[in-house]
Order: C-alpha cells, then sequence, then structure tokens
C-alpha cells in the first residue's frame, strides 16, 4: 500500500526540526545562568528545559486522558478509548522522563538524587497511578469492558492528583525535612535572563507540538479502527434488516 | 408482549446474534432449541436486561429495554445455571433480601406462598449452601416468580438434575404456565422441551432456522427434524 | 424510597452472611495483627520509638487488612453470578454501590474495634482518644469509597488479588498522608489548626470521590 505524504508525515517533520532547534537553544544558545555558583551546577541547569518540556508533555497527556475517558464514556465511541490509551502511554513515558531528568539535575544542584520536594513526589506518585491504568487496560480481556474500566479509572487517576498535591505539600510545609530544603536555590531558582527565558519559552512550545505529533500518531491506528467499526456498525444494521451477509475472514 | 426485530449481539469480532426477530404473545410457552453456541444464552441475557444488543430493537409490553430498563425489570423473572442464591443465607433470608430488593408488599406471606409452591417449606430456614442442587433449582425458581413476573426466562434450568428433579421441575413449570405466563425456555432436553411448549423455535449460529407450533411435530419426526435444521444451516 | 430500601438490603445482606462465616472479618483482623507484629520485629520498636511509628504501623495495617476484605466481599458475588441477582432487579445501580460500600464500611471498623485497644496495649499509647478516632473513622470511610469502586473492577480481571492493591494504593495516598500525620500531631500534642487542615484533606477526599463513585458505579457494573 503506497504511504502519500499526508499532513501528519509533515508534523512529524515539524516537530523533528523543533527538538533539534530546540536542541541547540538549550545547550548552546541558552547561557549558564550566572548567579548559580559551580561550574557544575551552571552546566546542570541546562536539563531543566528539557525537563520543563517534558513535564509539559506529561501533563498535557494525563489531561488528555482524562478528558478522553470521559468522552468514552459518554458517547461509547471506541475511538476516544484509544486516544486515551495513547494519552497514558505518553503520559507515563515522559513522566519517567521528567523524574530521571529531575534526578539528574538534583544531584549537582542539591548533592542528591532525589528529593521528597512536593511537586516530584507527587510526579513519582502520578507516574505510578498511570502505570497502573496501563496495568488495568491488560487484564482485561474483552474489548468493551477494558475500555469501561480504564475510562473510570482514569477519572478516578486524574482527580486524585491534585489532591495528593496538596498533601503532599501540606506535610511538606509542617515538616521542612533536612533533604534538599537547606539549599535557598532549592526551588530551582535562577536568574531568568532574556535568552534563558527564550530557551525556555521555545522549549515548551516545542514539547508540546511533539506530545501532538506523537499522539497523532499513536491514535493514527485508532482512526482506522473507528472507521473499521463504522463498518462493522453497518454490517450490524444490515444483519438486523435481515441481509444475509457474513463477514468475510474471521468470523 | 415480547417484540424482537434485528437483532444483533456481537462480543469483539465474533457476531453472536445475526438479526433475530420474533414475536412473543402474552401467554405463550416457547422452548428454545439449538447446539451449544447458537446464542440461546445471550438471546435470553439480553431479554433479561443483562446484556445489551448491537443493533436492532426489543420490547417487552411496549417498553424498549434498552431505553427503559428499570421499566421493564419488574416484569422479568430469570432463571440460569448459576443459582444467584448466597450459600451464607437461609432460603428465607435469601428470598427476603430480593423481595426487598423488588420492594414487595406483603413479603413473608408470599415468601412462604413460594416456599411450598416450590416444596421447600421444610426447609425454609436452612443455609442454603445444604441444599442439593435440586433444591437449588427449586429455589431459584421461587426467587424468579417471587415478584410475580408475567414473563420467565429459563436457561437451561434442568442441567445438572437428576430425572426425577427434571421431571419434579417439568411439573413445577406446567402449573406455572397454567397462570398465563409468558415463558421461554431453553433447554438439551429435545422431547421434554416439546413436551412442555406450544411452541419451538431453533436457533443455530445466531439465526431462527426453525418456528413451528409444537403441536405440528410427532415425537417421531422431533430429532430428524430438529438435526435437519441445525445441519442446514450449518451447509 | 425503593432506593434507601434496596441499599439497606444489600448491606444487611452482607453483614448477616459475613456475620455466619465471619470470614472476612476474622482474615482481616488476624492479617492486621501479623503486620503489627512483624512492623515490631522489623523496626525494633522500642517504647520511645513507639509512638512515632504507630500511626504509620496502625494505618498500613488496616489498608493491607482492609484490601483482603475489599476482595471478598465482590468475589462472593462474583462467583454467585456476578451480581447479576442484584442487576436483575428494578434497583438503582447507586443504591447497590452504597450498599456495599456500607458493608465494607462496617467490617473495617469492626476490625479497628478490636485492632485499636490491642494496639494501645501493645505500644502503651492511648489511640482512644477523639480526636484520634475522627482521623481513624474519615480515613476508613476514605478507603471504603474508592476501595468499592476499584474493588468491582479488579474482581473482573485477570489478575484479581494483584489488581487490587495497585488501582487502589496511588489513589489513597492522600488519605494515607493526612490520615498518619493527623494521627501523629495528635499523639504528639499539635495545635488544632495542623489537625484541622488535615482533616479538610480527609473530608474533601471523602465528598469528592464518592460523588465519582456514585457517577461512575453504573459504567463499572452494566455489560
Amino acid at each position: 500500500m503506497r504511504r502519500k505524504f499526508g499532513l501528519l508525515e509533515g508534523l512529524v517533520i515539524v516537530a523533528a526540526v523543533l527538538v533539534v532547534a530546540d536542541m541547540y537553544m538549550g545547550l548552546i544558545y541558552a547561557p549558564d545562568p550566572s548567579n548559580l555558583q559551580t561550574e557544575v551546577t551552571r552546566k546542570a541547569q541546562h536539563i531543566f528545559y528539557y525537563h520543563m518540556g517534558m513535564n509539559v508533555m506529561a501533563g498535557s497527556a494525563l489531561l488528555t486522558n482524562f478528558i478522553a475517558s470521559v468522552l468514552y464514556l459518554v458517547t461509547r465511541r471506541r475511538f476516544w478509548d484509544a486516544v486515551a490509551r495513547s494519552a497514558a502511554e505518553i503520559g507515563v513515558i515522559f513522566g519517567i522522563g521528567v523524574l530521571v531528568s529531575g534526578s539528574l539535575w538534583a544531584r549537582p544542584t542539591w548533592n542528591a538524587w532525589w528529593t521528597w520536594d512536593p511537586r516530584l513526589t507527587t510526579a513519582t506518585i502520578t507516574v505510578l497511578l498511570y502505570i497502573a491504568y496501563l496495568m488495568l487496560r491488560n487484564a482485561v480481556d474483552d474489548p468493551g469492558r477494558r475500555a469501561r474500566f480504564a475510562a473510570v479509572y482514569g477519572a478516578f487517576a486524574f482527580v486524585s492528583v491534585p489532591i495528593t498535591f496538596m498533601s503532599i505539600r501540606l506535610w511538606r510545609t509542617i515538616h521542612p525535612t533536612v533533604f534538599g530544603g537547606s539549599n535557598p536555590n532549592a526551588q530551582g531558582a535562577f536568574a531568568l535572563g532574556s535568552h534563558i527565558r527564550q530557551a525556555f519559552m521555545f522549549s515548551m512550545v516545542t514539547f508540546l507540538i511533539v506530545f501532538f505529533v506523537f499522539l497523532l500518531v499513536r491514535v493514527r491506528l485508532a482512526l482506522v479502527e473507528e472507521r473499521l467499526s463504522a463498518v462493522r456498525e453497518t454490517l450490524d444494521a444490515l444483519l438486523s434488516r435481515g441481509a444475509d451477509v457474513e463477514p468475510i475472514g474471521r468470523d | 408482549m415480547i417484540h424482537v426485530r434485528g437483532l444483533v449481539k456481537r462480543f469483539g469480532y465474533t457476531i453472536v446474534l445475526r438479526g433475530i426477530s420474533i414475536d412473543i404473545q402474552a401467554g405463550e410457552t416457547v422452548v428454545l432449541l439449538g447446539p451449544n453456541g447458537a446464542g440461546k444464552t445471550t438471546f435470553l441475557r439480553i431479554l433479561a436486561t443483562l446484556l445489551k444488543p448491537n443493533a436492532g430493537r426489543v420490547t417487552v409490553a411496549g417498553k424498549d429495554i434498552v431505553r427503559e430498563p428499570h421499566k421493564v425489570r419488574h416484569l422479568l423473572g430469570y432463571v440460569s445455571h448459576q443459582t444467584l442464591l448466597y450459600p451464607d443465607l437461609s432460603a428465607r433470608e435469601n428470598l427476603r433480601f430480593y423481595a426487598r430488593l423488588y420492594g414487595l408488599p406483603h413479603a413473608d406471606e408470599r415468601i412462604q406462598e413460594m416456599l411450598a409452591l416450590v416444596g421447600l417449606g421444610k426447609r425454609a430456614d436452612d443455609l442454603v449452601r445444604t441444599f442439593s442442587r435440586g433444591m437449588l433449582q427449586r429455589l431459584t425458581i421461587a426467587r424468579a416468580l417471587l415478584h410475580n413476573p408475567p414473563i420467565l426466562l429459563l436457561d437451561e434450568p434442568d442441567t445438572g438434575l437428576d430425572p426425577q428433579a427434571a421431571a419434579m421441575l417439568a411439573r413445577l413449570l406446567r402449573d406455572v404456565a397454567g397462570e398465563g405466563r409468558t415463558i421461554l425456555l431453553t433447554t438439551h432436553n429435545i422431547s421434554r422441551g416439546i413436551d412442555f411448549a406450544d411452541r419451538v423455535i431453533v436457533l443455530s449460529r445466531g439465526r431462527i432456522v426453525a418456528d413451528r407450533p409444537s403441536s405440528d411435530l410427532t415425537p417421531h419426526d422431533l430429532s430428524e427434524f430438529y438435526l435437519n435444521a441445525v445441519t442446514q444451516e450449518a451447509a | 424510597m425503593r432506593f434507601w430500601s434496596a441499599m439497606w438490603a444489600i448491606f444487611w445482606k452482607d453483614v448477616r452472611a459475613e456475620f455466619r462465616t465471619k470470614d472476612i472479618f476474622t482474615g482481616m483482623l488476624i492479617f492486621a495483627l501479623l503486620a503489627v507484629l512483624i512492623f515490631n520485629f522489623a523496626f525494633d520498636l522500642r517504647v520511645e520509638r513507639a509512638k512515632e511509628v504507630l500511626p504509620g504501623v496502625m494505618w498500613v495495617s488496616i489498608v493491607f487488612a482492609g484490601m483482603l476484605g475489599l476482595n471478598r466481599s465482590f468475589i462472593l458475588e462474583y462467583d454467585r453470578g456476578s451480581l447479576s441477582g442484584i442487576l436483575l432487579a428494578p434497583v438503582d445501580r447507586s443504591a447497590l454501590y452504597l450498599g456495599k460500600m456500607l458493608g465494607n464500611l462496617v467490617f473495617m471498623v469492626a476490625v479497628e474495634v478490636v485492632l485499636l485497644p490491642i494496639m494501645m496495649v501493645l505500644f502503651n499509647v492511648n489511640v482512644l482518644q477523639p480526636s484520634i478516632l475522627i482521623f481513624v473513622f474519615l480515613g476508613t470511610i476514605g478507603f471504603a469509597i474508592v476501595g468499592t469502586s476499584f474493588a468491582a473492577i479488579a474482581v473482573n480481571t485477570r489478575a484479581r488479588e494483584v489488581m487490587l492493591p495497585v488501582l487502589l494504593l496511588p489513589v489513597l495516598v492522600p488519605v494515607l498522608i493526612a490520615a498518619v500525620k493527623g494521627t501523629a500531631n495528635v499523639l504528639d500534642g499539635g495545635t488544632l489548626g495542623e489537625q484541622m487542615s488535615w482533616l479538610r484533606i480527609l473530608g474533601a477526599f471523602d465528598i469528592i470521590f464518592l460523588g465519582i463513585a456514585f457517577m461512575t458505579f453504573d459504567y463499572i457494573v452494566e455489560e
């Protein structure tokens, strides 16, 4: 089957170009922030652009999963289920990316691989939530049931994230800990010169676009499935009206 | 009473019911025959509102069962090979539970009546876990009839019963049928089924392949009739 | 009217059946006690440390014991025909949810009624103060609210017993944190203000998830 060069292929190329450009922006264009002390922390700060980028991706993914889950329950169209699944997968992968990049940044900056900082901890729990979502999908054989259960869990999961964040933050403000709290630059504050701000914005936009491209690629399969669903429904309607039709291939 | 038009049910890629259309009048007793996998259980479960169809329309007493299942449920009694009874409760407690779910007034009298009808009056306060298969089936029928539904759906109620229990069950059903109820029953016991019902429907591979009044069928030609109907479809 | 009647019918059915066998209750209680014992060995809990660790030990034991109970209450239905009997009846699905949830809540409270005094003796700490009990109550409610929904889902999956903890624990994190920290705060003689913050989180969790559970239970049980 000949693949024609369509909109999606174009977007993939655009995204690829943006990512390369973002590498340049983050690593070369953006200068080392002036206020950080050591050479290492200054260099390490560059991770931040990608860390925040992946954060944006993961966040968009989870929001997409929530909306798609609700839409599935309302419309029962398999398409929304496919969107929800794709979004969850993207969310988990880039959520893990956020944690890893955060860790790599934390080591030189705060001298610890891990801090129990509220955002990081919430991020970890969130990743676990959506891994649970994917495990749930895996454990149900019937496709209709799988979509229903996943959508319900997706709704619970998404709503739990802000509450989890608030509870962890309350915990942290009441008990400021030894890890990660001593350094006043703990929140990753660094001087935002204009170049840094530009690099930052560029990163956010790039990653947002990359998210959409990833989602569309994953969902393209779902679009085909949706067309197949429509065919199946037509078959059902024909059968219903008494036509003597036999589906080709597997019954 | 029950009107089915173009009922289609799919499980994933497998089409189990391929456009079933049938009308069942109030008071008819119908036996549904067919090989395993023909779709009998699925059909009954859809009528019982436990499953939703993929296409087609089913109305019971004028109400669409997909759009208004809650308006239809009190009209249906369903018996399947799963007993739907709780083993750690007594027969009476089980029936009381269902009576409350159906919101029945004068429940205790009704329960007593039903237990007597199925011959379990003496075992009313024994735990269900002590019951034999035959007794379980009788109690299940009591449960299904508790709310006095005009329609009774029975999915192979004679499975796992020894001949005496099966005969007792048949007698019980005949009594119940005499009250003008609409009964739809599936069974693998062809002769008993045809004996019991007014109308014989044969289902094969998701389609109705035969629909005759049982009076048309003599004991001699009934197995031939059945095999023909079934193999014709397989051809 | 029928709604409440159906809900109580389901609730009493579960309670009555459980009362006969006491399977769920005993299993949960033994498990909780064993958990406490194991923690004792794992952390070498001498009297001084006990107060610090008690809230955590208590809540972990309750949560894991609770999961055992949740599983049981739905597996019983599943093996009888997967709630079909109840679904056949003209019963609002939310009434089914509430009845099950209340049943689970009562089982857990029953276990806590035995567990807490025992812990009090073992750890020599007074956990039966009203300010702690309210944390126990709200936390248990939160557990029952979300646990009932997820148990209904998990019982229909392949790896039933494994699925429930995997689904439940991440969502329960706020309950765990608020309950443990609130309890610890009371034991340390903390301020009412702090305790109120934790209570507010527990309360918000309970209300929000009760709403979501209500709205979604239909989708979980209907085929």
